[in-house]
């Protein structure tokens, strides 16, 4: 009786909402910021190459980032599902789409490791010119936010088998999820302003 | 005496207790579920299709830029109101993501401007 009142107390908060929910959704504002000055300086200076050196339609395979654009298209399907699966107490399926997302995560990292490698191959790595740098510690932030969320993804899957992940700790997946569906729409932004803008049209 | 019973023959004698005050909880959120979820990627799928689709076509620079932007725009929108349920949770949450997005929008739009790497 007495653990029950602390645990509804525990939860009521001033403003009648989560406040790690509050927490995160002010920590996603605050990585637009972040973001936003990593897509800008990219901006600035994609076109600062040095004569001779790869510029983005001489490296960028745009077939190869489309398949891995939707691979992290649909992880994010598989991360609401995971928290769908929760909800419902259907624990079998949280840790199937967790599972499901982590690899799907895993793929896109793995993807941008080749992608990496390539360009390093054809000359472009952070020292060559200003549009190499922008655009590694561009794709790079976003790619060690996408490992951190594949982390944690992994620790709920330990965790759901562990049991002590039950169906009242859904908001845990929530807020996860929160984290993964950003990563995922700041790569949408990547993909048009970096990777289809700068090369395709007349 | 035990405890219980203790408090069950002292039950007659306690002053009626008051009412709890009516303590708002927060509105449930209806999450949409995993069919209409579905539905949402077959639009995103579809919609970056579109994008790859339009990379080969040979259209000029200024419709294929907004044509590219309109479409991140809407897959942008899908992911944040459906599957972080922006659409359908407390309003204050969107108030705190909008506040990121318009801050940065603003602030580096000023810098990519003054940078010419914008023009009017």
């Amino acid at each position: 009786m007495a653990q029950h009142a602390t645990a509804v107390e525990a939860h009521r908060t001033s403003t009648g909402l989560s406040n790690a929910k509050i927490g995160v959704w002010a920590f996603l504002a605050s990585e637009c910021l972040l973001f936003g000055a990593l897509i800008s300086t990219f901006l600035l200076y994609r076109d600062r190459t040095l004569p001779g050196t790869p510029t983005p339609l001489k490296v960028y395979d745009i077939p190869y980032t489309s398949v891995s654009s939707f691979v992290l298209l649909m992880s994010s399907l598989t991360m609401v599902l995971a928290l769908a699966a929760i909800q419902r107490g259907d624990h079998a399926k949280l840790r199937a789409w967790l599972m499901a997302t982590a690899l799907l995560g895993m793929t896109f990292i793995a993807g941008q490791v080749y992608e990496f490698t390539r360009f390093v191959q054809e000359g472009l790595t952070l020292k060559t010119n200003l549009f190499g740098s922008t655009f590694f510690v561009l794709t790079g932030f976003h790619g060690a936010h996408v490992t951190i969320g594949i982390l944690m993804l992994l620790s709920l899957f330990g965790m759901s088998l562990d049991g002590r992940l039950g169906t009242d700790k859904a908001e845990v997946v929530e807020l996860v999820g929160l984290y993964w569906h950003f990563v995922d729409i700041v790569w949408i932004v990547i993909f048009t302003v970096v990777y289809l803008i700068p090369t395709g049209g007349k | 005496m035990d405890v219980g019973t203790d408090l069950q023959s002292r039950e007659g004698e306690l002053p009626p207790t008051q009412p709890e005050a009516v303590v708002e909880e927060p509105e449930l959120a209806l999450h949409p579920g995993p069919r209409e979820y579905i539905r949402v990627a077959v639009i995103l799928a579809i919609a970056t299709g579109f994008e790859v689709g339009l990379y080969y076509l040979k259209i000029p620079h200024t419709a294929f830029v907004a044509l590219l932007l309109l479409f991140a725009f809407i897959k942008f929108s899908l992911v944040v109101l459906w599957f972080m349920h922006l659409r359908f949770d407390s309003v204050i949450f969107r108030r705190l993501f909008l506040i990121g997005i318009v801050l940065a929008l603003t602030v580096y739009l000023i810098v990519l401007f003054i940078f010419g790497a914008l023009k009017l």
